[in-house]
Formats: C-alpha cells, structure tokens, sequence
C-alpha cells in the first residue's frame, strides 16, 4: 500500500500563538517559547526483563543511545529520548514516519510501540530563567546536577499529566496532552510575563 | 510529606494516589471461602505506627508501589516497586 501524505497539522496552540517579545522584556527577555512541532513523538514499553533488549534495540532505529536508568536520555538534534517510567520510553523525532521504522523490530514479545504523534504538544523554553520559571508549575528539582542533560521526568501541574527533558543546560521540552496544550501554554505565557518572554 | 519513588525519586504526595492496606492477601478468583473473602474486603490491622500500604504514582511514572508509612508521624519508611509481589516488611 503507497505510503499517503499526512494532511498538514494545526497547531492547538495557534489562537494563542504570538511570536515577538511579551510581558517585562524592557531590561531583556529571560526566557523564549517555542512550539516545537516534531513529526514523530512514540511511547515504547517493554515487557518485564525486556526492557534491555528495548533499549538497543531504540539504539538501532534511531541511533540514540539511551542510558540504562531511571529518567535516563539523550537529546542530539533531529531525535531526542528518554525513560519515563520502569521500562518505558518517549521517542522524538523532526521528521515523520519514524514508527513506521520499528515495524517488525519490537515484537509481540518484547514490547509495544504507540503512536502519539497526533496526541502530544511539544512546547521549549530556553533561557536564564527557565529553571525559575518551570519551578512555578512542576513540584520537582530542575537544578542540573538534580535534573541532567537529557535526562526525562514524568509528573504533573494541577493534576495534567506532562513529560519533560532537558535538552540543554538552560533548556526544557515539555510533552502535554494535545487537548490541554493550549490552557498549559497560556499559563506558561503568564508564568514567564515577570522576567519577560518571546515567542518564537 | 514526600515519597521516594523508587523510579522518580523523591516527589510530593500530591502525585500520588493511595490505593489501600498492603497487608491484605487477595483469595484467588475462583475461591468460594466466604470468611476469606470477607477477611479481605473487611479487615483491617488499622495500626497506630507503621503500616504496609500500597500507592501508585499517579501523577508520574505510574508504577505501583509498597510503601511502609508510620500513621502517626507520616515518616515513609520504606518504598518498593509493588511488582514482585514481596510484602515490605515494616519495622516493628
Ligand atoms: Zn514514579
């Protein structure tokens, strides 16, 4: 069966999407707000004692080597990934199309791959005072030796699930719900008014 | 009051959904021995110190968890992956 092009997607967030420097930005902006749009976001679980054989192999398919630990990832690029819970594991990458390159690789034995590609929002923010800011909504350490260079963690702001990486000493992605993506950015968007934000 | 998730580390209560006494043993499906079923929906140690219980990190990996908390002072003692099925033995 050929392969049909993907109708393009909407962004939930765009009603409240505007690029361009909000809030108190007069003495500099202190964070930058992105939506980050990747093609493919996949959910890997592996069955009990399986979980090494899943790890390799992600390291085949996408060539990210992901460290064996809890929250353990790797952010390089086009692809990002990282462990989320005991044997499970978010996959990120730019381009579409990737589940289609585990086919036949998880087998029924070894784990499950999901799709979610349509059902998460992939929201950045990048800057001085991203820590201070993220601190406003998750209950967790953000400080780096705390919370490691592509290292994952799962927790939640007001009961809403969200996944969160860090992609960069001063950076964080953070995975929400599709159909709560627009109420977590506008609060996002206020969170980070005080040190002033641009939206890119 | 913090719980140490064996996966996530040390996370607020409010991620966490308690999901009842972990001493009780669960007959199996097809049993038909009333007083152990009853022992199982009904009795309860209800102590005053330290107590098996199991929660589940709702509000972030998921996983199901036996904790050993202390009913009077809150203090979690001990917390382990609930997979196994091992009891978590409690101090006392
Ligand atoms: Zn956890």
């Amino acid at each position: 069966m050929a392969e049909q092009p993907l109708p393009e997607r909407q962004s939930p967030l765009e009603p409240d999407y505007h690029p361009g420097s909000h809030g108190n930005f007069e003495h500099g902006v202190d964070v930058i707000l992105s939506e980050m749009r990747p093609g493919t976001i996949l959910q890997l679980a592996a069955w009990p004692g399986e979980e090494k054989q899943l790890i390799e192999i992600i390291g085949k398919v996408t060539g990210l080597a992901l460290p064996d630990g809890a929250g353990g990832g790797v952010s390089s690029g086009a692809r990002a990934g990282f462990g989320f819970a005991p044997g499970k594991f978010t996959v990120v990458d730019e381009a579409e199309g990737l589940a289609a390159a585990f086919a036949g690789a998880i087998t029924p034995a070894i784990g499950t791959l999901t799709d979610l590609s349509h059902g998460r929002t992939a929201i950045r923010i990048a800057g001085p005072k991203a820590e201070w800011v993220m601190a406003k909504f998750f209950a967790i350490d953000f400080a780096l030796p705390a919370f490691p260079l592509g290292a994952g963690r799962s927790t939640n702001h007001h009961d809403i699930f969200a996944q969160i990486q860090r992609s960069g000493p001063d950076q964080f992605d953070i995975y929400v719900f599709r159909s709560f993506a627009r109420s977590f950015w506008k609060a996002l968007c206020h969170a980070s008014e005080e040190v002033g934000y641009e939206v890119q | 009051m913090l719980i140490t998730c064996p996966y996530c580390g040390p996370r607020d209560v409010i991620e966490f959904t308690y999901q009842g006494d972990g001493n009780r043993e669960r007959p199996q499906p097809a049993s038909q021995d009333l007083d152990a079923w009853n022992a199982y929906v009904y009795d309860r140690l209800n102590p005053a110190g330290d107590h098996n219980e199991i929660w589940q990190h709702s509000g972030g990996c998921r996983a199901h968890l036996r904790v050993v908390r202390n009913t009077i002072t809150h203090e979690i003692l001990s917390t382990a992956f609930a997979r196994g099925g091992h009891k978590t033995e409690s101090r006392s």
